[in-house]
């Protein structure tokens, strides 16, 4: 990520405004709850399903806490295979790194698949300033780079979309019927729009979903069978990828590719699981490991095991917060639970919000195929936030305030009986202001006659 | 066994029935229980909010009033998560650590530890649905829950209502999910919390629910909010008043 300085996210003010719009908001929600649905068929075809999940997040906790040895592993394989291997430390080497590669071929046009790091890295709009023309490939990723707008989703990226948004989209960048809303129609002018660019390109890319250090190889799973042109048409084949990718052997994949896509899409297996272990004849094959903070989280006691994520948006998928306010709301590259405790270790005072925008219900915990522990996270994320003094000065100042009252039976009394007594009194006007976040979208209790506290006291008086 | 019963604040201010059903219940049963009087707060709203030190002293008096107790019941999920997983504002002494370890949820206690099943005195005519809290589903696991393909099935709560009379259930469309409340994230993050609720209590009344009955007041506040907010004709119930004979 960029080290221009940000205003902080206001996560609240973005869902608040995502929820005006009831048509998008229906369909947003509906549509990501259908793959929750999906991937629950999915897993009740599974019986060993916890084990599986057992197996992958120890296998991955294994891969972690022995990095360097199998990234050595890695890159060795790869460089026997003919691949060329770089290092990346942060988004700017990598950035680099790139455009020294298209550079040195020669290259002007670059088609590239589904990569959250380089959305991570900012290497579009990077590379644009330096000439390069890039194609996204992925369906979901082309409507977005056309509507200039980052992915809301990391596997479907334009699913805050509805197909009239496409239509108008295309229609505005690369032609077509704007009235034709038809999904067949628009997949269809989308493929024929951007296969001649494939053909023509000089240079493609690829993400990585898994690393096999075993073997060298790249894993790459998709849908569209994108990656594969990109990564077969042209003569340089740059693929980007994250230093937490590792998986130790070729054994080991099966376990990851039998749950990533059910959780993602709620489907047995993504269309394509490409692998690629070296240059085709005459053509070039780069891997860029890239770091960027990542080893830096390694680190973190609290959030190490963050760096299992498959990327698969299962949480995302099931968490009803995301569902009700949109991946663009959550102002980073990652969003939902996931982007929530990502986010704050590249910019805690930016992203300060991100961990708050949760009820803490855990869903995203049960779902996740990996078990990262995302909403206990959240919570450690809560308090190292508080204590860096990144809280909003207001509720820093209420939670002193309700700390002091609630730790003396004295004050809790006198204040709990100015509540009731000013929800009983107090004009509707004046209770339901502005500023009553409660009294906006809800109705406050009718308070009682007495505390229970009050009542029992009474009650010991009789006998 | 001595029991201490603490009552949350939100209940103690606004909902006196559901402590006295609670206590009331508790001594039916048998069970020897004391309410130690200068009750306040758990620390949980300041220590969600990731306010350590703010909820240093809510708990410290929280375990000087309940230190020496066998157990401490509770009713409510996220009080008592809380208080076992992340009361360590205060120094972790001996009398602490028995507290953190032998605190119960009222659901919880009833079915774990007294092996209740049956409430002679409960009758409830109504149709019901049943909402779990979050914390009480995925932290207390009171119940299976639909991430999970549980190899058996299971409910606590469900166990316990199976011995009030004349008690019907309809089943919501999204049973697990979340109701929005979320403590202050049902101000901070007011729009969303709203609308969650009120999808809530909407799923609820197509089901048929005349009440909605829950262990933990704080959903059933906030989702009463939404609804009477609404227009709904639905009731807000909580477990220990059906389970204490409450008729309506
Ligand atoms: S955190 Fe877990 S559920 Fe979420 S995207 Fe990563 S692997 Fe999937």
């Amino acid at each position: 990520m960029s080290a221009k300085i940000h205003d902080p996210v206001d996560h609240a003010g973005a869902a608040a405004k995502f929820i005006t719009d009831e048509a998008h908001l229906t369909f947003h929600d509906t549509r990501l709850w259908e793959m929750r649905q999906k991937r629950d068929g999915q897993m009740h075809g599974v019986p060993e399903w916890q084990e599986l999940r057992d197996l992958a997040s120890a296998i991955k906790e294994h891969t972690l806490s022995r990095l360097p040895e199998y990234l050595e592993q890695f890159e060795a394989q790869a460089i026997a295979h003919g691949v060329q291997v770089h290092w990346a430390r942060d988004a700017a080497e990598h950035n680099a790194i790139v455009l020294r590669l298209l550079r040195e071929n020669n290259a002007k046009t670059l088609v590239k698949s589904k990569s959250m790091l380089t959305e991570e890295c900012e290497m579009a709009p990077f590379l644009e300033r330096h000439g390069i023309t890039l194609t996204e490939t992925d369906l979901g990723e082309r409507i977005q780079q056309l509507d200039n707008e980052s992915p809301s989703h990391i596997v479907v990226p334009s699913v805050h979309k509805l197909r009239a948004d496409v239509a108008r989209v295309f229609a505005k960048t690369i032609g077509g019927d704007p009235n034709n809303t038809d999904a067949t129609y628009l997949a269809e002018h989308c493929r024929v729009t951007t296969r001649p660019l494939m053909l023509d390109a000089d240079a493609g890319m690829t993400g990585a979903n898994f690393l096999v250090a075993e073997t060298g190889a790249v894993v790459v799973c998709t849908n569209e069978g994108n990656a594969d042109l990109s990564a077969n048409l042209p003569k340089l084949h740059i693929v980007s990828a994250g230093i937490e990718k590792l998986i130790p052997r070729q054994a080991d994949l099966g376990v990851f590719v039998r749950i990533l896509s059910r959780s993602a899409l709620g489907s047995p297996i993504t269309q394509y699981t490409s692998h690629f272990r070296g240059p085709r004849d005459g053509a070039q094959m780069h891997i860029i490991l890239v770091d960027n903070g990542r080893s830096k989280r390694l680190g973190q006691a609290e959030f190490w095991t963050s760096l299992k994520c498959i990327r698969c948006g299962a949480c995302m998928n099931t968490c009803p917060v995301y569902r009700r306010s949109g991946g663009l709301s959550y102002g980073a590259v990652y969003s939902g639970p996931i982007g929530a405790i990502i986010n704050p270790a590249y910019d805690p005072a930016r992203y300060a919000a991100l961990p708050f925008a949760s009820t803490l219900n855990g869903s995203c915990t049960a779902v996740c195929p990996v078990k990262i522990n995302i909403h206990e996270q959240l919570y450690a994320w809560r308090r190292i936030i508080a204590e860096g003094g990144l809280l909003p000065a207001q509720k820093a100042l209420a939670m002193r305030v309700a700390g002091a009252v609630l730790a003396s039976p004295t004050l809790y009394r006198l204040a709990t009986a100015a509540a009731r007594m000013a929800v009983r009194r107090l004009p509707r006007a004046l209770l339901y202001n502005r500023l009553n976040g409660w009294g906006r979208d809800r109705e406050l209790p009718t308070p009682p006659k007495e505390s229970f506290a009050a009542w029992h006291a009474r009650r010991k008086k009789a006998g | 066994m001595r029991v201490g019963l603490a009552i949350p604040c939100f209940i103690d201010s606004f909902f006196p029935e559901v402590g006295i059903a609670t206590l009331e219940l508790l001594e039916r049963l048998g069970v020897d229980v004391v309410y130690p009087q200068g009750q306040t707060c758990c620390g949980q709203p300041m220590a969600n909010n990731g306010c350590n030190s703010a909820a240093s002293g809510t708990e410290a008096h929280f375990a000087r009033l309940f230190a020496g107790f066998d157990a401490v019941v509770m009713p409510s999920a996220s009080c008592v998560n809380h208080l076992r997983k992340h009361m360590d504002a205060v120094p972790q002494t001996a009398e602490v650590q028995h507290l953190r370890a032998n605190i119960y949820e009222l659901v919880e206690f009833l079915h774990d530890v007294l092996n209740a099943r049956e409430f002679p005195w409960a009758e409830f005519p109504h149709k019901v649905g049943l909402h779990n809290s979050c914390t009480a589903l995925r932290s207390l696991h009171a119940a299976s829950i639909s991430e999970i393909d549980e190899t058996t099935p299971f409910s606590k709560p469900m166990d316990l209502l199976a011995g009030v009379r004349g008690i019907a259930f309809v089943e919501p469309t999204r049973p697990d999910e979340c109701c929005g409340f979320g403590g202050t994230f049902s101000v901070n993050e007011d729009a969303v919390s709203g609308l969650m609720g009120l999808e809530k209590v909407q799923d609820h009344a197509r089901a048929g629910a005349e009440y909605i009955v829950s262990a933990d007041t704080s959903c059933l506040m906030h989702q009463q909010g939404c609804a009477r907010r609404a227009g709904l004709p639905l009731r807000f119930i909580h477990i220990a008043q059906i389970l204490n004979g409450a008729r309506a």
